[in-house]
């Protein structure tokens, strides 16, 4: 099942990849698919950051994770690399389960 | 090699190995989520884009279900379609190297191909990055795997609170105007105040279909700002 999963959202994916190589043009010129898409990365993205910190199963909480995210955006807005976003926010939360 | 060559393998390089490092992560957050080995390194070499697969093991590690995680992941990887679109007459590319081309579309190929006024020297540029973050971006993925496999009990060091934490980095870069950032905070509580209500996954498809009504509805077609 997660095989089926994986291996059907990487050709979805890719199929998009190639869609835009071999589509006629015009097909995805229109101005309102133009400035639809970018934001559809956007608002998916936040939603993930809200769920994923604040929730557990079908139940919101606040707990480390939420400190994890505020230092996490201490990072990005010190423009930390990628990798020292993501680090910084699991030392966090390790930290924090320490005490 | 000219100077101007030299200079697109050096930024492709430099691409490239910071993919790799944030490859590093994916590895590690994918298998912290419950992917094995093979299906970690499997997303990085089939489904080669980032924001996709970090959404997918995300969506799983947080128990949701594969076809939502599924589902997130192709409507990331729809901003690609786009790309190619802008590389299509770019590249000329036709039959088996078209098929090639399509899995180094993404984010940071198309970056580095329209920065280039030379077609020659954007071709190259797309090229030179495709293969340099292809195998650093899957040879991260396999360092991290790997590594995190080793650990008893990745939580320890805080892995699960990592997503987040990467779903902002990628986030940020696109929140530079007053629009984006509305939405991204709309979307964050919109996603919250479904979620205890519908099956997990769900409010982050309820997202995406506002979203889209907001860009086809919302948004006045102003001739001549289309053209570009």
């Amino acid at each position: 099942m997660l095989w089926a999963g994986l291996l059907t959202a990487s050709a979805a994916c890719y199929l998009l990849k190639l869609a835009g190589l071999s589509l006629p043009a015009r097909l995805l010129q229109d101005a309102r698919v133009q400035r639809t898409i970018p934001l559809v990365p956007i608002a998916l993205l936040a939603a993930l950051v809200a769920t994923q910190t604040f929730s557990t199963g079908h139940h919101l909480v606040l707990d480390v994770r939420a400190a994890a995210l505020g230092v996490a955006a201490i990072a990005v807005l010190l423009r930390a690399p990628f990798l020292v976003v993501v680090a910084s926010a699991a030392a966090t939360a390790a930290l924090l389960r320490l005490l | 090699m000219s100077q101007a060559r030299r200079g697109i393998v050096r930024d492709a390089l430099g691409i490239g190995i910071a993919s790799g490092a944030y490859a590093l992560s994916f590895g590690a957050i994918s298998t912290t989520a419950g992917l094995s080995l093979f299906q970690t390194c499997a997303l990085s070499l089939l489904m080669f884009t980032g924001a996709s697969q970090f959404a997918m093991v995300g969506v799983i590690g947080a128990g949701g279900s594969v076809w939502a995680g599924a589902a997130t992941a192709a409507l990331l990887g729809a901003r690609n379609a786009l790309y190619g679109v802008r590389l299509s007459t770019l590249l000329g590319v036709q039959g088996l190297r078209r098929a090639g081309a399509a899995q180094f579309v993404i984010d940071e190929t198309t970056a580095m191909a329209i920065a280039r006024d030379a077609p020659a020297e954007s071709r190259f540029a797309f090229w030179a990055t495709g293969a340099a973050l292809f195998m650093l971006w899957n040879v991260g993925t396999l360092i991290g795997a790997l590594a995190t496999h080793a650990l008893a009990n990745p939580k320890v060091l805080g892995l699960d609170a990592a997503p987040p934490a990467a779903f902002l980095a990628l986030l940020a870069p696109r929140l530079r105007a007053r629009e984006p950032f509305a939405i991204a905070i709309a979307a964050a509580v919109v996603a919250l105040i479904c979620l205890p209500f519908v099956p997990a996954g769900l409010p982050l498809l309820i997202v995406a279909v506002l979203v889209a009504l907001y860009g086809v509805f919302r948004l006045p077609a102003s001739p001549g700002a289309e053209s570009h």
